[in-house]
């Protein structure tokens, strides 16, 4: 069964100067265990799909099933972890309290709560921040925060919208690397949105390739790379020809828009 | 944090260093504040002489001294500026001390001040102290129900439309009635069914306070942006979690702001409350007493003594607000 399946899905904000048809007839399968990039031009929608996916936005036209359920039913069984675009820590909370945030909620022991509280900070190198609070950190380690916060509670799903983007390229090279191996360790399913083309291709099984105004998917690649990928594979021929094949995607999108 | 001993090398330099920077801030702001109270005392004493020159050459008339014009009802219509002006000597030698000045001069206040608090047993009926306490337990009583009642409406306000849209209206027409309008039918309603002394005073207190309440915590259980509301949607937490973890804790500086304000308007409730019961204690009654035998130095005692209480008052709130928010990670 496919985590996330969407048939011509479609939907318009209706705004106070006219209607916006933010996506437009997606058709899209993503098998469980897959790593999906969404890249475009900024406005096609990529936010937009991914929120529907999370039940937070309701499509106004087709079909869209999470684990076999609509995205309001997954979300209320909790299925998937949500990175936003901005790390959105809550300012009265340590590192640890955000992260504890959660699994408060969906009512996790406390032992459980302290055991996995100090494992994902473990997992994106904030050991020793937990005491701190959001505003003693950098913007980096916020949002590295904001990520251990969705994983606190290892849902099978993990949706993030640009979790890197305020990154600088050498840790974002890191996270990069720690993503592909928590993802092969775990078998999550991945949604990730990014503007950057190598992060795409570097990190995906599957490169949704998007263009605005209506957004709508362009291309869909599914990349022959190994699961295995030291950095070193950005040079390799393989690896080039996809990254240019979906800056074609992008251009095309772009000129046809 | 200063744990090194005294005897370490450098313990003694840093405090010493940290004392100096200290005095250096507390002097920086201190002078200024110092001159600005300085200036404001000077023009209170410049004003008693034209606001006290009628009495002034009465009693200098009465001393057998020359003085223009001679009969003091020449005198009534010739303002108090012009007055002093063509009686320089009495006007500047008789402004300051006199029994019922029209404005009594800031030392007279003082002492009155000082005498009625610190010069007299509290259980005096002369002492502020005492009638202090009997506005001051009136205050709190109704700033906790009022307080309590701000709270709880901002919280119906803000989960239910209905309440949003039939208790706020109101809530704003109740502070457009006056205070001195409602205040003694307040009492009166209260007296006919055998309720009388600190409750109807803090029933008015309480109508006070409540608002800035409602108004601040409306605002402060709203201010979360949509991305942290979404956050806890994508958990599936229940509104009363949304409640607790996000809205109330989101909302604690508003609060604190609305306090504030609600803790002064207390106080007015509770001297208003006292003013029309013809009551014998309370700083409203004070004020009352003295404005019926035209004691000015005790009428402005009194004032200042409010004055005192509510600034107090406030500091105590902020002073909790600093240690609570910055537990809270909320203030640096
Ligand atoms: N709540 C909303 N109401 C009205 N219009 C919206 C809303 N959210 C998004 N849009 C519009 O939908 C379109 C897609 O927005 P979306 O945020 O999905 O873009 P994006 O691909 O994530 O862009 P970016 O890369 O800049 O984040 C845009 O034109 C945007 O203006
Ligand atoms: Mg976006």
């Amino acid at each position: 069964m496919n985590v996330v399946s969407a048939r011509s899905l479609d939907l318009t904000f209706r705004t106070g100067d006219g209607p916006v048809h933010a996506l437009k007839d997606i058709e899209l399968d993503i098998a469980p265990g897959e790593f999906v990039s969404f890249i475009g031009p900024s406005g096609c929608g990529k936010t937009t799909f991914l929120r529907c996916v999370a039940g937070l936005e309701a499509p106004t036209g087709g079909t869209l099933t999470v684990n076999g359920m609509t995205p309001d039913e997954a979300r209320r069984a909790r299925a998937y972890g949500y990175v936003f675009q901005a790390a959105g820590l809550y300012p009265w909370r340590t590192i640890g309290g955000n992260i504890r945030l959660p699994l408060e909620i969906m009512g996790f022991p406390e032992a459980e709560k302290k055991r996995r509280v100090a494992e994902t900070l473990a997992l994106v190198d904030l050991d020793g921040f937990e005491k701190k609070f959001p505003w003693q950190l950098s913007g980096g380690m916020q949002q590295r925060a904001s990520i251990a916060r969705a994983l606190a509670f290892d849902a099978d799903l993990l949706l993030m919208d640009e979790p890197f983007g305020a990154l600088d390229e050498i840790v974002r090279d890191r996270l990069n690397e720690e993503l592909l191996a928590l993802w092969a360790r775990t078998g999550k399913t991945m949604l990730f949105v990014t503007h950057s083309i190598p992060e795409a291709v570097y990190l995906s099984t599957k490169i949704v390739v998007m263009s605005p105004r209506p957004g709508r998917i362009s291309d869909v690649i599914d990349s022959p790379l190994p699961k295995e990928r030291p950095l070193d594979i950005r040079d390799s021929a393989e690896f080039i020809a996809i990254a240019h094949r979906v800056r074609e995607g992008l251009r095309a999108g772009m000129e046809a828009a | 944090m200063t744990d090194a001993p005294l005897s370490a090398p450098q313990a003694g330099v840093g405090r010493s260093g940290r004392v100096a920077l200290r005095l250096r801030a507390v002097s920086g702001t201190v002078i200024p504040v110092l001159a600005v109270i300085a200036a404001l005392v000077g023009l209170w004493y410049l004003a008693c002489i034209p606001m006290n020159a009628q009495q002034s050459v009465l009693l200098a008339e009465r001393g057998g001294a020359e003085v223009s014009p001679a009969t003091a009802s020449e005198r009534r219509d010739v303002g108090g500026i012009a007055l002093s002006l063509r009686n320089p000597d009495p006007a500047l030698a008789l402004a300051f001390g006199q029994d019922r000045p029209v404005l009594p001069a800031p030392h007279q206040v003082a002492a009155e001040l000082w005498g009625s608090t610190v010069g007299l047993r509290v259980t005096s009926k002369r002492s502020l102290v005492f009638h202090g306490w009997i506005t001051l337990s009136a205050t709190l009583a109704g700033f906790a129900v009022g307080t309590g009642l701000g709270i709880l409406l901002a919280v119906g306000i803000v989960h239910s439309r209905v309440m949003d849209m039939s208790v706020m209206p109101w809530a704003i027409v109740s502070q457009t009635i006056p205070i001195i309008a409602i205040a003694p039918m307040i009492i009166v309603v209260l007296y006919s069914i055998g309720v009388q002394g600190l409750v109807p005073k803090a029933v008015i207190s309480a109508y006070l306070s409540f608002f800035p309440v409602v108004v601040g915590m409306v605002k402060g259980l709203r201010s979360p942006d949509a991305m942290q509301l979404d956050l806890l949607r994508t958990y599936g937490a229940s509104g009363a979690q949304t409640f607790w973890r996000l809205r109330l804790p989101a909302s604690l500086p508003y609060l604190f702001a609305s306090l504030k304000i609600g803790v002064a308007a207390s106080l007015i409730g509770a001297i208003v409350g006292e003013l029309p019961t013809g009551a014998v204690r309370g700083l409203g009654a004070r004020l009352l007493a003295g404005s019926y035998y035209g004691q000015t130095v005790q009428i402005w005692s009194a004032l200042f003594a409010a004055a005192i209480l509510a600034a107090l008052l406030v500091a105590i709130i902020s002073g909790v607000e600093r240690v609570l928010l910055r537990r809270m990670g909320l203030m640096r």
